[in-house]
């Protein structure tokens, strides 16, 4: 009798043991589970970050190629007359090809010559032509200059492309390979600062495409934006948190300003489309429609951090005011609004990095179209650094590549310096009541 | 920037406005502001109020009305030929116009003359804007200036018009809704004309090249969005499968296990991943993603397409992570501590106690999040435009390639510019399902989570 108690009992307590057991292991992998979330998600991050860093650090670099120039009279300014319109449209690229020739190969056939000029880029042409309209003393003269080597040799140097002689795809053939291997044997190439990627507008051939003016054009959008959706936002706020009865009216409002904070941006670019392009008539591809659209984008961020920032404000502050005899609005004006602002300003910040982050909607006004100058105003048609990300994802060019990541490289330092503004501003000026 | 300058001047003359109201408000008051109804700057600003404000309203009606007037002047003043030609025509003329006015030249000796008159216009009609609105602002000041008195209520009623102000931006919000559906309708009801409603909605093809010659086989071309909503569910969905384990099991580590360093850390990471641009995750999908699911699937033997469905909504999946995380996280710590303690109080071990009390207890406001969440991703754009296809196949096979909604109504747009043909007023159809659908999802999203909040509070 005692014994089967016994057994049971050291049954039971078996059971509970091996459940016990059972219960802590779910519970281990539970939590294993929940911190492998959180690394896989962590690691993505790492991976994206890591894999547009790895392609686009290059982006920042050049290839450059040193090559003897004669400027030769004959054909700079074959009459002497030193006319200046003689000098601008003089065949630069012919000196630029004649130096090639006179280093890596003494034939004159077209094939080679096609193969010479193929290395560098429609860029040196006009760096000579600028050289000379500033000084044409240099006519006549000969010089070792630093010319700007084409996408192709660049990519090759960059080790992007592989480089075996006699490999299928390549983007050099084994004659231009060969010409590079001497060049730089004499040490005749270096890679510098990538300053045209700076302070160039967008191109055809990636190694004179710069993101420039796409920079210029987010500067005027944000501008915009700024100015129409930062005055409005925090009218908005204040008169909703300060002044508004409580009634369907408002209530309308504050259904209306939630659900357009959710509504696709690509819908807001369908509004812009319609509204300012077809009925008032607004220049298509300008910064000053993508500021509007975008202005609307962010509205709905900017007023409910600004409501958030006027509710932290204690009613204590509101009341002191009052009983000082201050109207609604100077409470507001004096007291409430300066003790709300930075909050408010975290807000706009926050929702300006969100702006310039966004595509969809400069896609509908027509801002992916091809521009190479740098605007000059709002009304000029222009880039923007995400459709210009955007515009070169797409190019077939196998340089591109590097150029893409390299500007989203200067778009996320954008976001990141703007977000540590906002971070910043919020440790600086937050109080606690 | 004529207008800038303009408008410049009249902040300025605004500004001188202000300062003579104050001055005058001081000289009314024999120096002794406390006789003043209201503070002297309030008469400053009720000065600088009636001086600007008229001038602003005149410039402004000018901005809207000019670019029309001058138009119908130089069509008046073109050759009686021209006049008559239909409106498309019209269009291209007054375009040509333009740009010859502003210095392209132009083979037309009737257009050069007519882009001669459109710069005399202008310039006439700019000049008039000029002398009307300083007048209006001068004279606007001067009234105001002659009626500031001492018993002159100037503080309300500088305070009136800020709250008219306040008002009228606090309604900015709803015209942009009103904007964006009749923007939206009215587009899309051109194109309900040409393309019947139950072919758009029931439609199982979607080919909208139209050909350009109208006998052509095929011309009319095919508007069933059926295609393109399955594919936008089926990248949707992946999205989901991918975002919602991660994005929950990240909200439940972080609110109920991680220590303060681990949050420190992982919380940030999150929001980065939040601030990324989609157009760079666009960038990820197609040039890192795409080609590792494509080789990966051959390596098993499977044929992947380049553009597959599944490279687009695994990334699409990473970009929804932080969403569904930073909502679960808020609802789960919305959780009462006390139905906690009940559970660990009854024995239980801590995933015991988050899968049978936190979780169920937080169930509506995760589901509102989700909800969410696949609205984003119905929505977004640039990661499906960028990694996803352009052909509508009716598939739901993650390794082929579909297209979306919004790849179609970026397709179809850009680059577009006429709006008489199906082609781009489909778009405009599409945006309006599209608003519909995520208007819908957020609506109920948001009822579900406001329904929750009501039984703790």
């Amino acid at each position: 009798m005692t014994e089967m108690i016994q057994t049971t009992a050291t049954r039971t307590a078996e059971t509970v043991a091996a459940r016990l057991n059972r219960r802590y292991t779910a519970e281990r992998r539970f939590r294993a589970l929940g911190l492998g979330a959180i690394l896989l998600s962590v690691g993505f991050l790492a991976v994206l970050l890591g894999s547009i860093v790895d392609k686009g650090w290059t982006g920042f670099l050049q290839t450059q190629i040193a090559v003897e120039i004669a400027f030769d009279p004959q054909v700079i300014d074959p009459e002497g007359t030193r006319d200046p319109a003689t000098l601008d449209t003089a065949d630069y690229a012919a000196l630029v090809r004649a130096g090639m020739a006179a280093r890596l190969s003494p034939e004159a056939d077209r094939a080679t010559r096609r193969d010479l000029s193929a290395l560098v880029s429609t860029m040196a042409a006009d760096q000579l032509r600028a050289m000379v309209t500033a000084d044409p003393a240099l006519i006549g003269s000969r010089a070792t200059l630093w010319l700007l080597a084409s996408d192709k040799l660049d990519m090759v140097v960059k080790g992007q492309v592989p480089r075996q002689v006699g490999a299928a795809g390549n983007a050099l053939n084994d004659r231009q390979l060969g010409w590079l291997a001497d060049l730089e044997q004499a040490h005749q190439t270096r890679k510098t600062f990538n300053t045209t990627f700076f302070t160039a507008g967008d191109s055809r051939a990636p190694e004179q495409a710069g993101i420039w003016g796409a920079v210029v054009g987010s500067f005027f959008s944000l501008a915009i934006t700024l100015l129409v959706s930062f005055p409005l936002g925090v009218a908005t706020a204040v008169y909703l948190e300060e002044f508004a009865p409580i009634n369907r009216w408002t209530n309308l409002i504050e259904v209306n300003i939630n659900n357009l904070a959710a509504v696709p941006s690509v819908v807001f670019g369908l509004l812009g489309l319609a509204v300012f392009l077809n009925v008032f008539h607004m220049p298509r591809s300008a910064p000053l429609v993508g500021g509007l659209v975008l202005a609307l984008i962010c509205l709905p961020t900017i007023i409910i951090a600004g409501r958030a920032a006027l509710k932290a404000v204690p009613p204590s502050i509101r009341q002191a005011a009052a009983g000082l005899g201050a109207s609604p609005l100077q409470i507001v004006a004096h007291h409430v609004l300066p003790l709300a602002m930075p909050g408010m300003l975290t807000g706009t910040i926050l929702g300006m990095a969100r702006a310039l982050g966004e595509t969809a909607p400069l896609l509908m006004i027509g801002m992916v179209a091809f521009i190479v100058d740098i605007p000059k105003s709002p009304l000029d048609p222009s880039a923007v650094l995400p459709v210009q990300i955007y515009l070169w994802a797409g190019s077939p060019e196998r340089a591109f590549v590097e150029k893409t990541s390299a500007a989203i490289m200067v778009l996320l330092l954008f976001l990141v310096s703007m977000n540590m503004v906002a971070i910043v501003l919020r440790k600086k000026f937050e109080r606690r009541w | 920037m004529q207008t800038l300058t303009l408008a410049a001047i009249l902040l300025l003359l605004s500004s001188f406005a202000f300062r003579l109201g104050r001055k005058r408000a001081f000289a009314v008051s024999a120096h002794e502001p406390r006789s003043l109804h209201s503070l002297p700057g309030y008469y400053g600003s009720w000065v600088a109020l009636w001086c600007g404000l008229p001038a602003f309203a005149v410039l402004i009606a000018w901005l809207a009305l000019e670019p029309t007037l001058v138009r119908e002047l130089v069509i008046t003043d073109l050759p009686a030929a021209m006049q008559t030609l239909p409106a498309e025509r019209i269009d291209i003329l007054i375009n040509e116009v333009r740009n010859a006015a502003q210095g392209h030249a132009t083979a037309n000796p009737d257009l050069a003359a007519a882009a001669e008159h459109y710069n005399r216009l202008r310039q006439v009609s700019f000049a008039a804007v000029t002398a009307i609105s300083v007048a209006i602002a001068l004279a606007g000041a001067a009234f105001a200036y002659r009626r500031v008195q001492p018993a002159l209520r100037a503080r309300p009623r500088v305070e009136s018009s800020i709250t008219v102000f306040l008002v009228a931006s606090s309604t900015v919000a709803i015209f942009t809704t009103i904007g964006i559906v009749l923007s939206l309708l009215f587009e899309a009801l051109r194109f309900f004309q040409m393309v019947g409603f139950t072919d758009f909605l029931f439609g199982l093809n979607w080919s909208p090249q139209m050909s350009t010659r109208s006998d052509q086989v095929g011309s009319s071309g095919a508007f069933g969005m059926i295609p393109l909503f399955t594919g936008t569910m089926l990248i949707s969905l992946i999205s989901m499968v991918v975002a919602l384990p991660l994005g929950l099991f990240s909200a439940i580590y972080m609110s109920e296990y991680a220590q303060p360093r681990v949050r420190a850390v992982a919380k940030p990471a999150l929001e980065i991943l939040a601030g990324i641009p989609t157009v760079v995750f666009g960038f990820f999908a197609v040039i890192t993603v795409a080609p590792l699911i494509h080789s990966a699937g051959e390596m098993i033997g499977l044929s992947v397409a380049s553009e597959s469905a599944l490279a687009a909504g695994f990334v699409m999946g990473i970009t929804l992570i932080p969403l569904i995380s930073s909502l679960s996280d808020d609802v789960i710590t919305a959780v009462p501590h006390s139905l906690r303690e009940g559970a660990f109080g009854l024995g239980a071990t801590r995933s015991e106690c988050i899968r049978q009390v936190v979780l169920p207890a937080a169930l509506p406001g995760i589901v509102g999040g989700v909800l969410l969440a696949v609205s984003r991703a119905i929505g977004e754009t640039m990661i499906v435009v960028m990694a996803a296809g352009l052909s509508a196949k009716l598939t739901f096979n993650p390794l082929e390639a579909v297209t979306t909604v919004t790849v179609q109504i970026v397709t179809l747009l850009v680059g577009d510019t006429e709006f008489d043909s199906p082609k781009t007023l489909a778009a405009f159809a599409l945006g309006l399902m599209l608003f519909a659908i995520t208007l819908a999802l957020n609506v109920v999203a948001l009822h579900i989570v406001q329904k929750y909040r009501e039984k703790y509070d």
